[in-house]
């Protein structure tokens, strides 16, 4: 499954990343790397964009980059 | 200069929300400058310290996670690092974030520039029950850590000591990372084959170059297709390398890079950190808990905007009553210098300057409104609540190609009816997303800015006089309505090919900002603005006058006003009687001097002076005209005389004065109407009648353009009575004069200004944001199109069919909403 499936406050890890370029590179950086754990802190008023919490700080993507996330639920 | 020699250059790097502003100011003081990169609009900043004899120079670099290619500032950082070959970088990292900071670390120490490590708010990380053993760290990255808490400048001698000692010593250990041994062996076969090219092996890391182009690195490809006649036949090499190891490894070679990177900080992290106990939840998250959630999140955010708006707009305009008399004040000294006013006629070195000082202090007078809200954003961006903001409203946006952080620039450029476009592009300058960055600064200046509410007050009073509040609310929610769509139509067509940018948005946690630091960032920032605009709106409002003025009126009709003004002159020394004393005494040259004289009374009497003081001002300045402008009744030796001659002199020049003024307006409203602007106007009435304007209008619509407080100055040039009768306001001038005009007319005008073109001081705004003189007229000749095509639809539409203006509003309004409705819902590309 993709982290944009998640549900708040379920926790996941992160598989793998399907992206490669700009955005993959830019995932990669924030630490979005297999064996991360992840966990839905809150959708925004209109459900979209996602905040996480990983590795003790809080970033926030869209749906459409959380999509290019794969995780499996803990 | 021996100074100059001794000059040593220090690189401040760090990412986002690390402090490393705190740093920079820690360090240098007051001591610092700000400029752009060249060619690009991310902010320098470079500042100074002595140290002994060295004076060390700091670069402030732009705050990046990773030193990628694909974002401006990181291109900006990594260049200036690769080219400039600082003595020293000084990464600023987050003590209670060690593990995400280090993974910049990591980058910069492979660039083999001597690096210190400058463990900032270690007072966070101790709150949160961290504990960093420094000295590990130090050994673990092979360069020195000094422990810092920037805004209570604790670690100021240390970090600075160790910073002349690493520019003398350089570093003691290169730092490196093991990337597995498949990597490492691809990456010493790379750096071998750099090495045989001495253009790139003198300049340029190797190792780093060779990590750089494993990680498919445009920048580093093309630095190496520049500096290597070869450069094809080596990237090819690359190509083959990197293709074999993914389908070797089964993973992609920049995947494989960072995770190395990553479990290596993860690994330092466990050695040198000990976490003494389990965080439960902090400030921040209590905090966000209500800022951010689904029904109070949104209430938050709009009292929040409107407290900003109410904050610069609407109490730094009150503040601009009280500055304005200091402006004013300047505009007089100005004016005194120059050549007296004339009878009639102003010589040219008077009027023109006077207009173009007129035309400055316009845009001066803002500056209070700057200086609120510099201070006010750099309030949002220090706290954290800024990306909040983006976090709540990014939904709504990206429908529109815009971004959540759309949302500020479009409030200070007037979302809510009163705002300035300048600061709102300014404020673009934050967002990281080309594309929806570019997009808002077209769209910026489709907001009501303050300048155009007075132009909409006038029309609406005369043809919405029994439905201002509907009529109002519907300027205000049109414009963003038509702004939203243009913003799609921009994102979907120009700005398509713009490198968008994914929505990876850290939400630091929040923080108390410090009142220097803020006070600081708002006076660079209106300093920056006023520096870089005044010179260039003198000259532009210098070109505006000449073309309202000239070519001027026929030596004919010259001549006629001159006749005129001797008649009137005549008349009025008929009407002093040959007996009045005062007839000599103003007789020949006195006459224009003691109208300059009466006007400058009358001025300072409107004015805010006390009484006494202006009366013994002017008493000083001429004492004979003071009898005349005081009616005759003046005190001389503590005995009031009452002047039977300057009493009656009194009156009669009343009498010449508003002739006078009338002749002057006349002359003003022919040469206007004669001039180019003039004439263009009048051309331009055939195309324009479609849209209901006639040459009056379009006179004050070209006119407009320097900056638009000028349309309600220009109207009221053109629509004057006859004679002076003040108590006759300009609606009813309007009414009178346009008996045909109805509130389709006015509909149809309201709508062209709401589209109007950003005044000049905005357009140089966006030249400065964009960078580009082409995007720069692009944002002048949209509007131009848009607006008139809108006007053309509304008033010959409404026309055809009959409607009355209300009408008419409220179909348009309807079918706004519609078509806004339907852009959003087009698809964006990556979906």
């Amino acid at each position: 499954m993709t982290l944009d499936e998640i549900k708040q406050d379920q926790e996941c890890e992160v598989v793998d990343i399907n992206s490669e370029g700009m955005i993959g590179q830019r995932l990669l950086d924030m630490g979005f790397i297999p064996g991360t754990r992840i966990k839905v802190v809150r959708n925004a008023p209109l459900v979209d964009p996602v905040e996480f919490l990983m590795k003790g700080y809080h970033i926030s993507l869209r749906h459409s980059e959380a999509k290019l996330v794969e995780v499996t639920l803990l | 200069m021996s100074d100059e020699s001794a000059k040593i250059i220090v690189a401040l790097a760090g990412q986002p929300n690390s402090g490393k502003s705190t740093i920079f100011n820690m360090l240098t003081g007051a001591r610092q400058h700000v400029a752009n990169y060249p060619g690009v609009t991310v902010e320098k900043k470079t500042g100074s310290f002595r140290i002994k004899e060295d004076r060390i120079e700091i670069i402030d670099l732009p705050g990046t996670h990773s030193l990628t290619s694909y974002t401006q500032e990181e291109r900006i950082a990594r260049d200036f690092l690769l080219n400039e070959r600082p003595a020293v970088v000084v990464d600023v990292v987050d003590a209670s974030n060690l593990e995400r900071n280090l993974y910049l670390t990591f980058q910069l120490a492979e660039m083999g520039i001597p690096l210190i490590v400058n463990l900032n708010m270690t007072d966070v990380a101790e709150k949160r029950g961290l504990k960093i053993d420094s000295e590990k760290l130090s050994r673990e990255i092979g360069a020195p850590v000094i422990s810092t808490v920037g805004n209570r400048g604790r670690g100021k001698d240390e970090l600075k000591k160790a910073i002349r000692m690493v520019s003398k010593k350089g570093q003691v250990t290169p730092f490196r990372i093991d990337y597995g041994e498949a990597m490492e062996t691809v990456l010493s076969l790379l750096e071998k084959r750099l090495l045989e090219v001495p253009e790139i092996s003198e300049h340029y890391p190797l190792r780093w170059l060779a990590i750089k182009l494993m990680e498919n690195d445009p920048e580093a490809k093309k630095l190496i297709r520049e500096c290597s006649r070869n450069g094809d036949k080596l990237l090819k090499l690359v190509e083959e390398e990197r293709n074999a190891f993914v389908s070797d490894q089964k993973s992609s070679s920049q995947k494989v890079i960072a995770v190395a990177r990553h479990r290596r900080a993860e690994g330092i992290v466990k050695t040198s950190v000990t976490c003494k106990k389990k965080t439960g939840k902090t400030l921040t998250d209590k905090i966000d808990q209500v800022a951010c959630s689904r029904y109070f999140g949104p209430v938050i955010l709009a009292a929040i905007i409107y407290l900003m708006y109410e904050l610069a707009i609407v109490q730094g305009y009150k503040i601009t009553e009280y500055t304005w008399p200091l402006l004013a004040g300047f505009r007089d000294v100005i004016a005194s210098f120059l050549p007296s006013e004339g009878f009639i006629f102003d010589p040219f070195f008077r009027s023109m300057p006077i207009w173009v000082v007129d035309g400055t202090i316009a845009v001066l007078n803002y500056v209070p409104i700057f200086l609120i809200l510099f201070a006010l954003i750099a309030i949002l961006e220090d706290t954290g609540y800024m990306a909040r903001m983006a976090f709540i409203l990014d939904r709504v946006f990206r429908h529109f190609g815009l971004h959540g952080q759309s949302i500020l620039p479009m409030v200070l450029g007037g979302l809510f009816v009163g705002g300035c476009a300048i600061p709102g592009v300014m404020a673009c300058r934050a967002m990281k997303d080309e594309k929806a960055r570019m997009a808002t600064i077209m769209i910026v200046p489709l907001m009501n800015c303050l300048a155009k509410i007075p132009f909409y007050v006038l029309l609406i009073g005369i043809f919405f006089a029994d439905c201002k509040g509907a009529a109002m609310f519907f300027i205000s929610t049109i414009t963003i309505i038509i702004a939203l769509g243009v913003a799609k139509g921009l994102s979907l067509t120009v700005l398509r090919s713009r490198p968008g940018a994914p929505f990876v948005m850290e939400m630091p946690p929040y923080h108390m900002p410090t009142l220097q630091g803020v006070l600081r960032r708002s006076l660079e920032r209106t300093w920056l603005f006023i520096k870089k605009i005044i010179t260039i709106v003198i000259v532009v409002s210098a070109i505006v006058y000449l073309l309202i003025y000239f070519p001027g009126i026929s030596e004919k009709r010259n001549a006629y006003y001159s006749d005129l003004a001797d008649q009137i002159q005549k008349e009025f020394f008929k009407e002093t009687g040959a007996n009045n004393p005062y007839a000599d005494l103003l007789a020949g040259d006195n006459l224009p001097k003691f109208a300059g004289y009466w006007m400058d009374y009358k001025k300072a009497k409107m004015g805010a002076g006390k009484k006494e003081a202006i009366d013994k001002k002017f008493r000083e300045r001429n004492f004979v005209f003071f009898k005349i402008v005081k009616k005759g009744k003046y005190e001389v030796d503590g005995e009031i005389i009452k002047d039977k001659h300057a009493m009656k002199t009194y009156k009669v020049y009343k009498k010449l004065d508003k002739e006078r003024n009338g002749l002057r307006r006349e002359r003003r409203e022919e040469t206007i109407i004669s001039s180019f602007m003039g004439r263009a106007g009048r051309f331009l009435e055939p195309v324009t009648r479609w849209a209901g304007f006639n040459w009056r209008v379009n006179i004050a619509l070209l006119s407009s353009f320097a900056a638009k407080e000028n349309s309600v100055a220009t109207l009221g040039g053109i629509y004057q009575s006859s004679q002076e009768d003040k108590e006759e306001t300009l609606e009813q001038r309007i009414k009178k004069k346009e008996t045909s005009w109805t509130a389709l007319h006015a509909l149809a005008i309201v709508l062209f200004m709401a589209m109007y073109p950003p005044c000049i001081a905005t357009l140089l705004m966006v030249r400065v944001e964009t960078g580009s003189t082409k995007w720069m007229l692009f944002a002048a000749f949209y509007p131009i199109v848009l607006g008139f095509i809108i006007s053309i639809f509304v008033f010959t539409g409404g026309n055809l069919l009959g409607l009355s203006g209300l009408q008419v509003m409220i179909l348009f309004y309807l079918l706004a909403i519609v078509f806004l409705v339907s852009m959003g819902l087009i698809k964006r590309e990556s979906e």
